[in-house]
């Protein structure tokens, strides 16, 4: 038990010390982990009510400076506390939804992967049906019909990115099920969802650790487009695409409006695919 | 190969018949009775009635859906709620707008990012080079509609170049074709430069170098022909993603396309133009799928010959 451990331990550890000695792979952890802080400080920072969505007329439309870093919207609200609130949003809802597609992936595609046959035919015709529908184009349909709360939309991103895992664990369990221990597993008579847990998935670690990572920046993607059209989250939550959409009547006037929300889509995206090329590298060590 | 082309597309009806499936059974779940919408609020309560019963609204869904297939072959979508035209009329008057907008901006994304990939490759870790990778790293980054709003604040609101929406000649296109290419071009720039890398310092490259043939000669004849075969791969990939990315484009600049018609059709709660749409844009994902697995075979010899052994 306690070699086992020990090597389950030393995969992770083993892609993580490459991943350390890469410095765009850490430059990209590195803005990552900021913008998780400011939207974790910013519940202490600033209070939803007074701060976040409060309309002040009196200090409508400014544009940058000391007093607000990034200008003031039409409703006089700070843009730069509600774009670190909005990171709120944009993170939770996308890291709920690919973690859900994450384990429901993961354990469709060990099934489809380890047993073959019926299952495996079963699972894949599903995930060719599901993939025939983009992820905008699912997270649309859904929202239409069931309506745009975040856990909608997390929902309908779910079932967008389930097949892509199911995919990637089916291929990794495929390259790993005709390794000697998983023989001698079954030699010694372990059940088959044991030995899918607990030793296939610890081996198939890196892809879905890549796919979660690149999944993530889709999904946020996904969020702040489908605010933008005015179907996800609606103001005066402080989303980011929801703030574009608002800006879009000052697009000529107060341009500023419409460039620091982006920016901060493009930053957390940038850091998310930073780090999915250091673990692809790390991973993969002989590939360039 | 025929064969294989005729198994593919064989195999493309079962998942597009279950697309429409789920779809249309998503859609018999919004909110909205369809002979109300229709009628609008004055209409009484029989006349909303007796629009059910001739619109078969009250049959069980599955004979609904029956229905609505059967039709469907026939060229039959249905008739808009909103508008009350065909949606099929909708989808033919719309459709070559989204066809061109993709068409164009596949094709410039692809002459940009391989110039641009087969350069960085040729002079790697010159200034150039550098320059080039960054800029596709923050390209990658970019959301689209954000892509297009940047651009709507330079070109249109500071330099007052081009429009900033409508669909009237050429210069309106620019911007959105800038839009909808971007991430594709710094994805393919990307996957260019690094197999053109491979490529380079392979055996059979320094076999050609060292025979004596001139520089462009191995680049031309040796480096380039076995470098676009990952480049081909993302580019497929890449015009998979311009599907979704026509209707963040499309909403961005009102450019009359099925993104743009989608979009205002769900907040209509007009079931089956949004229906029209979302079929064609499964189908047209699924035929650019097929192409672009086609074309890899057609590329690489060693994917044709495991077709020819199936």
């Amino acid at each position: 038990m306690n070699k086992r451990n020990h090597k389950r331990h030393s995969q992770a550890y083993q892609i993580w010390e490459r991943f350390s000695r890469n410095p765009s792979a850490m430059l990209g952890l590195a803005i990552f982990i900021v913008i998780v802080l400011l939207a974790v400080a910013s519940g202490f920072l600033f209070d939803y009510d007074t701060v976040i969505i409060k309309q002040n007329f009196a200090e409508r439309l400014q544009a940058p400076s000391l007093a607000h870093i990034c200008g003031t919207d039409d409703y006089g609200r700070d843009v730069f506390a509600r774009i670190m609130y909005g990171a709120r949003y944009s993170l939770g809802i996308s890291f709920t939804a690919v973690l859900a597609a994450l384990l429901f992936g993961t354990v469709l595609g060990s099934i489809a992967g380890f047993y073959g046959g019926w299952a495996d035919m079963l699972i894949m015709r599903a995930t060719d049906v599901l993939m025939a529908i983009p992820q905008i184009l699912m997270a649309i349909i859904i929202v239409s019909v069931a309506g745009s709360s975040a856990g909608i939309i997390a929902f309908a991103l779910t079932l967008a990115q389930i097949p892509k895992f199911t995919r990637v664990a089916c291929s990794a369990v495929l390259r790993v099920a005709d390794m000697e221990y998983i023989e001698s597993a079954r030699a010694l008579g372990e059940p088959g969802p044991m030995i899918i847990v607990k030793h296939i998935i610890p081996n198939c670690f890196a892809p879905l650790l890549i796919q979660t990572t690149l999944s993530v920046a889709t999904a946020i993607l996904s969020v702040s487009g489908l605010s933008y059209l005015g179907m996800g989250i609606e103001t005066p939550i402080p989303e980011w695409g929801a703030m574009l959409s608002a800006a879009r009547p000052y697009i000529n006037s107060k341009s500023y409006l419409s460039i620091f929300p982006g920016v901060a889509v493009m930053l957390t995206i940038l850091a998310l695919n930073l780090m999915g090329d250091g673990f692809r590298d790390a991973a993969d060590p002989k590939q360039k | 190969m025929w064969k294989y082309v005729l198994k593919r597309l064989v195999a493309m009806i079962p998942v597009l018949i279950c697309v429409t499936f789920l779809v249309f059974m998503i859609f018999q779940y919004a909110e909205g009775d369809p002979a109300r919408m229709i009628l609008g609020f004055d209409a009484t309560e029989e006349a909303v009635a007796e629009l059910r019963e001739e619109m078969g609204l009250n049959d069980p869904k599955i004979v609904q859906y029956g229905r609505y297939m059967w039709n469907l072959l026939h060229g039959d979508f249905g008739t808009s709620y909103s508008t009350r035209m065909p949606v099929v009329t909708e989808l033919a008057s719309r459709f070559p707008n989204t066809l061109k907008l993709a068409a164009v901006s596949i094709v410039v994304a692809m002459a940009v990012s391989i110039s641009l990939g087969v350069l960085a490759a040729i002079k790697q870790n010159s200034i150039f080079d550098m320059f080039s990778m960054v800029l596709a790293l923050l390209g990658i980054s970019l959301p689209t509609f954000w892509i297009g709003l940047i651009c709507i604040i330079i070109f249109s609101v500071h330099l007052d170049w081009l429009p900033s929406g409508g669909s009237e000649g050429l210069r309106s296109m620019v911007l959105p074709v800038i839009t909808l290419s971007m991430n594709s071009v710094a994805a393919i720039t990307r996957t260019t430069r690094s197999s053109m890398l491979d490529v380079i310092h392979s055996d059979y490259n320094r076999t050609a170098k060292s025979k004596g043939l001139s520089k462009s000669e191995v680049i031309w004849r040796h480096t380039l022909p076995n470098a676009l075969i990952p480049t081909l791969t993302v580019a497929g990939i890449q015009t998979c993603f311009m599907v979704s990315g026509t209707i963040m484009v499309e909403n961005v600049f009102a450019w009359p396309g099925i993104g743009r018609l989608l979009v205002s059709a769900t907040q209509n709660r007009d079931v089956p133009l949004a229906l029209g749409c979302i079929i064609l844009f499964s189908v047209s994902f699924s035929l650019i799928n097929l192409v672009v697995d086609l074309l890899y075979a057609a590329v690489d010899p060693r994917i044709r010959a495991s077709y020819k052994n199936k």
